[in-house]
């Protein structure tokens, strides 16, 4: 039990289109988040997105990166390089050294 | 004294106007005289050809002595466009063939001309000749020229694109200038439709350049999409790309789609391939991607946030680049008539590809720069390409869409009471004269640019973050050494936003001390007060 708390997954994540400016302006990040949740279930997307705003945002202005318990409209999510709808959005159950990146859709022109 | 400089400013564009109208005319006297001298060369030519030689070939030498000249002899007064002529490519000499038809009486598909124009493109298996006819027949709609507009028109006409539309509202401006490579010095306060349609005559005259002077809106968008085979999506906004995705849909239309934005740039290829709204197999479009809209204040224009040149330029090339490949391909066939169909017959005995949608993402200062990934296919509850589909034609030209209500608009940011804002003027009176803390919450590379005498710099990044406490030790420890300047605090920045957030944070913090934030920002100093502070 001890070791299956402890238990980490190891996940590149980065950040771009402006949400960088959110995370201390840095756009990639090599991190560690718990690999079960409470209820002994695997950690997925959802979890690592709240973990993210638990740990890694440095602005106040959360709902520049989730709104309504979702990454806000306008911000997609690529799980290993495919749109997470692809993989079963925030359901998608992490493996260790997914690379998760989540990209702002830009406008300028 | 604004005034003045106003005056200034206008006398220098004039003359500005004035310098590029005689290059202009000169370069039209030596156009006007190589012209005359093949005219002379083709007349003593045809008098010796006289007699023995076929018609054919007479025709052929002719040909190939009458080259074509720019003919983009459009002249400026006083910034006032003059017409736009929707085809200047009318040979000077003997018809070099039938350019507008592939069959065309002459001995070969294409003309002299556009053999030699074209030849590099043309000896690629990828484009080929069945390429360059399909690229001569297509007609390509380009929505907004500006920084993407601007490449992806350039290198469309120079593919020879047979017909190319151009829409845009906006007037060329000084700052488009590093970026949006159609517009000049001289085609400032110009139309940028007007001012590209000029740069483009010059470059490809066999061009057929139809102009749209003025945005797109709901009314019109179906109206103008209808008749050309592919769009090109460079405008700046969501309003304007979920308007041009819902037109794209219901006429049929391939959409090639980039943006950028600081140093960043994406591009997709949506409706793609673009079959009836409720067709599964059908590429997906700009709603399937993105549903919601993004919060109004996450939108953050070029003007607000910068941009690289090359990065929107980039994008600029690779739409154009997409856009040659889905019609030199044949992937999708001309629109008929009525404007409807881009129905795959070219290919008729080929099973269609099917949709893999991608969006490329481009970082310029990442490792690796480039990046491509998979992207959904249609969206089964789709409000535009979907079996339920919401969006009609008639919801579209009716008005009953209001895209700009549903993209949600920025109000200004007034949060502070009157008594805690000063206006440019009034402080300009005040600031050499009483003891204050001047604190400029702009980025460091903005304060780099022009600061107030005095002022001390703390961005407004940095203290977003931070807990009102330490915030507090911050101006501190900035203003140690300074006491002179007292406890009162004006807060300035670029436009008169984030000021107000600082004062509030200040206040919020319990700062000793009068707050206050410049109304307006800087540019109301510059308008106000100084008209040589940098306008940037």
């Amino acid at each position: 039990m001890t070791e299956a708390k402890a238990a980490s997954i190891p996940l590149a994540v980065e950040f771009t289109g402006g949400l960088e400016l959110l995370f201390s302006n840095q756009r990639k990040h090599k991190i560690a988040i718990p690999s079960k949740k409470p209820d002994g279930e695997p950690s997925n997307v959802g979890d690592l997105i709240s973990w993210l705003c638990d740990n890694l945002i440095k602005d106040p202005r959360k709902e520049m990166f989730v709104l309504d318990d979702s990454v806000r409209p306008g911000i997609l999510v690529l799980i290993n390089d495919a749109d997470w709808e692809l993989e079963g959005e925030d359901k998608y159950e992490l493996q260790p050294n997914d690379e998760i990146v989540f990209v702002s859709t830009l406008h300028g022109g | 004294m604004y005034q003045t400089s106003e005056i200034d400013a206008n006398i220098a564009r004039l003359r500005q106007q004035i310098a590029g109208t005689e290059a202009h005319l000169r370069q039209l006297k030596v156009q006007l005289s190589r012209a005359e001298q093949q005219a002379k060369e083709a007349h003593d030519l045809g008098q010796t050809y006289d007699g023995g030689h076929p018609v054919e070939w007479q025709a052929e030498t002719l040909a190939a002595l009458s080259q074509k000249i720019g003919s983009s002899s459009r002249l400026h007064e006083d910034g006032i466009p003059a017409t736009t002529p929707q085809h200047s490519g009318e040979p000077l000499l003997l018809s070099s063939g039938d350019v507008s038809s592939p069959s065309s009486k002459g001995r070969w598909p294409l003309s002299t001309e556009e053999y030699r124009r074209y030849g590099r493109q043309l000896i690629l298996h990828e484009v080929g000749l069945q390429g360059q006819l399909r690229l001569k027949s297509a007609k390509v709609l380009v929505v907004g020229v500006g920084g993407l507009g601007c490449p992806a028109a350039a290198y469309l006409a120079g593919a020879g694109v047979g017909t190319l539309g151009l829409v845009d509202g906006d007037t060329v401006e000084v700052s488009n200038l590093h970026r949006q490579i159609l517009h000049s010095t001289n085609t400032i306060g110009i139309g940028k439709v007007d001012s590209a349609v000029d740069y483009l005559n010059g470059l490809n005259s066999l061009v057929n350049l139809i102009p749209h002077r003025a945005h797109l809106t709901p009314q019109t968008a179906l109206e103008i999409i209808s008749s050309y085979d592919a769009v090109l999506d460079c405008t700046d906004h969501p309003t304007s790309r979920y308007l041009i995705s819902d037109a794209c849909v219901l006429l049929g239309k391939p959409l090639v789609s980039a943006s950028a934005l600081r140093t960043e740039g994406q591009l997709m290829a949506l409706n793609m391939p673009p079959k009836p709204p409720g067709d599964a197999s059908g590429g997906p479009c700009y709603r399937c991607v993105f549903p919601k809209p993004p919060p109004a204040e996450s939108v953050v224009s070029c003007g607000e946030g910068g941009i690289v040149g090359p990065v929107v330029g980039v994008m600029g090339v690779l739409q154009a680049l997409e856009t040659i490949k889905i019609i030199a391909t044949g992937t999708v066939d001309r629109a008929d008539s009525n404007g409807k169909t881009s129905e795959m017959h070219s290919k008729a005995n080929e099973a269609p590809a099917p949709a893999s949608p991608s969006l490329l993402l481009f970082s310029a200062f990442s490792s690796p720069p480039f990046r491509s990934v998979r992207l959904r296919l249609r969206r089964t509850n789709c409000a535009s390409c979907s079996a339920q589909a919401t969006i009609t034609e008639a919801s579209l030209t009716s008005g009953s869409l209001d895209y700009v209500a549903f993209c949600g608009v920025t109000s200004p940011l007034d949060i502070l009471a009157p008594h805690e804002r000063i206006g440019a003027s009034e402080y300009s009176k005040l600031y050499r004269s009483s003891p204050h803390i001047l604190l400029d919450v702009r980025e460091p590379v903005h304060f780099e640019l022009s600061s107030l005498p005095g002022a001390i710099n703390l961005p407004w990044s940095e203290c977003v973050a931070k807990p009102g406490e330490a915030l507090l030790q911050d101006v501190e420890r900035l203003t140690q050494g300074r006491e002179d300047e007292g406890r009162d605090v004006l807060v300035v920045c670029r436009l008169g936003n984030d000021s107000q957030l600082a004062v509030a944070k200040l206040k919020q913090a319990g700062w000793q001390g009068a707050v206050k934030d410049l109304r307006g920002g800087l540019r109301a100093w510059r308008q106000e007060v100084d008209p040589d502070w940098p306008d940037y």
